[in-house]
């Protein structure tokens, strides 16, 4: 896991998923959720897949997919600070 | 993208080291690139890039090699592109980051799948690649056979 998500000790909400199930699970489960591109960076990590790949925020925290090569995608939830604002002021 | 006039260059994606035949399959590759004048770059985990460090001490395949995030970093943030893509996939992993690159790089993209599932695999790909697909765990012939079509192919129409 990245240095910077590591250290922020995420909640694991899913783990060695595939990246479909990830999305799924954001879509359904997530009321606010952005669309971003393959290789979007949130904190020191990118979002990896095909697209669509959703970011979800639910009140201050981001859940969004974490790919590891060796483990599949985890759905993780973190607090979110300044990315939240990055995210929806984000172009349609 | 070619980062001068001569010389083209390939990214080698390496996912996780557990399937046997990547290592052996990678270097392969890196000497049928060498051969046809590609400078290849290896992008994979610690463990992926250390077995191809350990399986080449005197450095006569491997040449630059990167970290995941890093050449993902390069591609987004316009600082270099390449000619030619290659990702080893022998899981849905795999299957991700060549969706990622296929939407990142213009390089050509070459999906290079193996181990028990790879047919399964293949029939999730639904992003513009050449899939070059074999059931290849321990023994890299089926996968060698595969690779060597295609850069036939590759050569001949370089050559044109």
């Amino acid at each position: 896991m990245g240095g910077c998500l590591e250290a922020m000790k995420p909640e694991i909400i899913l783990s060695q998923s595939s990246f479909k199930e990830a999305r799924e699970y954001i879509k359904k489960n997530v009321r606010e959720y952005h669309e971003v591109e393959p290789g979007y960076k949130i904190f020191d990590v990118h979002i990896i897949g095909v697209p669509p790949l959703y970011i979800g925020v639910e009140g201050e925290h981001l859940i969004f997919p974490y790919t590891k090569p060796c483990h599949g995608t985890f759905v993780v939830k973190v607090p979110g600070g300044e990315e939240i604002a990055r995210l929806r002021a984000r172009k349609k | 993208m070619t980062e001068n006039n001569e010389e083209k260059t390939a990214l080698i994606l390496l996912g996780c080291p557990q399937v046997p035949v990547q290592t052996s399959m990678a270097l392969y590759l890196l000497h049928s690139l060498k051969q046809q004048g590609i400078r290849p770059v290896i992008a994979g985990t610690t463990a992926a890039r250390k077995l191809m460090e350990v399986a080449d001490p005197g450095r006569y395949y491997v040449s630059e090699m990167t970290d995941l995030d890093d050449a993902i970093d390069a591609i987004t943030g316009k600082e270099r592109d390449f000619d030619l893509c290659f990702v080893f996939i022998h899981n849905d992993s795999g299957i991700a980051y060549a969706g990622t690159m296929a939407y990142i790089s213009k390089a050509r993209l070459y999906a290079l799948l193996f181990g028990e599932h790879a047919e399964d695999l293949a029939g999730e790909i639904e992003f513009p690649c050449e899939v070059v697909a074999a059931k290849a765990v321990h023994n890299p012939m089926p996968l060698k056979r595969r690779l060597d079509e295609v850069m036939q192919q590759w050569a001949a129409v370089s050559k044109q």
